[in-house]
């Protein structure tokens, strides 16, 4: 199983912030290493922001975002102290499931 | 795969790149560009992940002895993490030699947890997420402990000063086929290697800005990359033949440029390009 | 150097032990000879022979960050300049695409290169050449109009030639490698990078 991710969560206004940082190697299928041949593809295909029970961000990734994937995003909503779950799926058929407390 | 980070540099960059082409001069925008988009990477900087797996890797016991890291003594006590990077490189008087935090991290993995020194030296440099580095997490972990702390290495032990007359001599030694010293590069204030601004490390400030950055996140490398990593990186593209890991000339250089870099705060683990 | 180490030594025991209890200079070159060859480990095609200082090398590290005496100056200059060896035939440019390439190419020589590899004299990364390249750096100084600026004639190409052949025989302990002298660049490829510097026709001359 991968890393953990770190995600951190704060209610700003009427809405939660949340920024994940995500420990995934993101490799696009397109580079050759040195003896030439191509390395597979490794990279995050779904990434599904859970809050009370319902989807906050649903997300289809490819192999464009980056290495180690940081992402930031806004819901209406939330509480301190409520949980925020994150989980992602990549094309290995590797998963991932972390949560946090809203701060 | 570093797509996502290159576009939208790319869009930055690329208008003022396309506005300013014609001229030769055009450097200032370029440059601030750059400089906008490392700013805008400072968010979510991926060597916390490394810190985690760090502090981890520091509190768990392993090795044959079964012991966690918690006894290494990092200068400051056994298991003192807090404020522990800023203080070296330091003379220890159990190894009877002068260490910096991964020398010091592979004699407390080989005396204190029993790891022959081969096995601690396995993965010194990650390449990817099947090839990940314990050292860089360790380092990540503990240098993330002497953030905001002024750095201090003292230099009333002669074992230090030793080390720190050693590292200058070494800054300033041209060789290989290239007749390439520390100072060819470092050595004056404004310059640059293409478009990457290089610190006067002859300088307080220079040394200050340099030292306080690292360890680091590479984008480019995909990995947190500690100042041991640094110097055999420099002495790579200097034309010399391989620093070894924790060689004398690498603590020697360390020393050197740490002593200089005393009285600004530390702020790693940093993000570069 | 041998002041700021003494200074840096004394401030640090507040004025007490001053200079007396520092070891002398030929003790420190000693343990310093000792720690280089201990500290590095030959790789790819970098052997330990690559930290045998010349007497070039030698004389400029001990000078480093310091002033530079004239007559060690002239004496290294003379020294680099006997070294020069221009081409038999006399034809001292070649063509400067080619030029432009050796140029922008950024490796060779480094033990992570493949030994049967391109060799670059890599230009850009201390020099601007062709103002249509963005990415130049500040080592050393604009090369941009070389061959307009001294005009185009005999005298350009040969100094030209020699420069990159041997810097350190015009600019004493320069910071340029010493292309020629030090088997980086090929005649050949000399003679390319003199046609991107000296050629009219060269983007560096329009």
């Amino acid at each position: 199983m991968a890393d953990p991710m770190k995600i951190r969560a704060n209610v700003v206004g009427d809405s939660t912030e949340v920024k994940v940082l995500m420990n995934h190697e993101m490799e696009t299928g397109q580079r050759k290493d040195a003896q030439g041949k191509t390395i597979p593809a490794w990279f995050i295909q779904t990434v599904t922001a859970t809050y009370d029970g319902k989807t906050v961000l649903a997300a289809q990734w490819g192999p464009a975002v980056a290495k180690n994937p940081f992402l930031a995003f806004k819901f209406k909503g939330g509480a301190k102290g409520d949980k925020v779950q994150i989980t992602w799926t990549d094309n290995r058929g590797d998963r991932r499931t972390d949560e946090a407390t809203i701060a | 795969m570093n797509q996502i980070r290159w576009r939208l540099a790319a869009g930055v960059a690329g208008v003022a790149l396309a506005a300013f082409a014609a001229h030769a001069p055009g450097q200032g925008s370029t440059v601030d560009e750059i400089a906008k988009y490392r700013a805008a990477l400072q968010d979510g900087n991926p060597a916390e992940l490394w810190e985690a797996r760090g502090e981890e890797l520091w509190k768990r016991p392993r090795g044959p002895k079964n012991v966690s890291l918690e006894r290494c003594d990092l200068g400051l006590g056994p298991g003192v993490v807090k404020g522990a990077y800023a203080q070296l490189p330091r003379f220890f008087a159990d190894a009877n030699r002068v260490m910096d935090l991964e020398t010091r991290l592979l004699y407390c993995m080989t005396t204190e947890q029993g790891m022959a020194d081969a096995d601690a030296r396995k993965q010194l440099f990650g390449n990817g997420n099947d090839r990940k580095s314990d050292m860089e997490a360790i380092v990540a972990y503990v240098t993330s402990e002497s953030k905001g702390v002024k750095m201090n290495v003292a230099l009333d032990d002669p074992h230090v000063r030793e080390m720190y007359a050693l590292g200058e001599r070494m800054f300033y030694f041209r060789g290989g086929p290239h007749d390439f010293a520390c100072a060819t590069c470092h050595g004056e204030d404004g310059k640059r290697i293409r478009l990457q601004d290089l610190p006067n490390l002859t300088t307080k400030e220079g040394a200050q800005k340099a030292y306080t950055t690292w360890p680091a996140y590479r984008v480019s490398q995909g990995e947190v990359r500690t100042f041991q990593w640094r110097l055999y990186d420099c002495f790579r593209q200097q034309r010399f033949p391989e620093l070894v890991y924790g060689s004398d000339a690498s603590i020697a250089l360390t020393t050197f440029l740490a002593r200089n870099a005393n009285g600004a705060a530390f702020d790693a683990p940093a993000i570069k390009r | 150097m041998r002041m700021s180490t003494c200074m840096t030594w004394v401030a640090v025991a507040a004025a007490a032990v001053g200079c007396a209890t520092t070891p002398s200079d030929s003790e420190v070159n000693a343990k310093a000879a000792q720690m280089l060859k201990a500290s590095f480990k030959e790789a790819g095609q970098a052997k330990l022979d690559r930290l045998d200082q010349d007497d070039t090398q030698r004389t400029c590290s001990l000078y480093a960050g310091k002033a530079l005496p004239k007559d060690v100056a002239a004496r290294i200059e003379a020294a680099n300049l006997a070294t020069i060896q221009y081409p038999a035939d006399g034809k001292l440019v070649g063509d400067w695409k080619n030029g432009e390439k050796i140029a922008q190419e950024g490796r060779g020589k480094q033990f992570s290169d493949d030994p049967q590899g391109a060799v670059g004299a890599n230009c850009y990364a201390c020099h601007q050449l062709a103002p249509q390249e963005l990415s130049f750096g500040t080592i050393g100084p604009s090369l941009y109009r070389f061959g307009r600026t001294r005009g185009f004639t005999d005298e350009t190409r040969k100094y030209a030639y020699g420069k990159v052949y041997n810097a350190d025989a015009f600019a004493a302990c320069s910071n340029m490698p010493r292309f020629g002298h030090s088997g980086i660049l090929t005649d050949a490829q000399i003679r390319d990078v003199v046609a991107l510097l000296v050629d009219p026709d060269s983007p560096v001359n329009k």
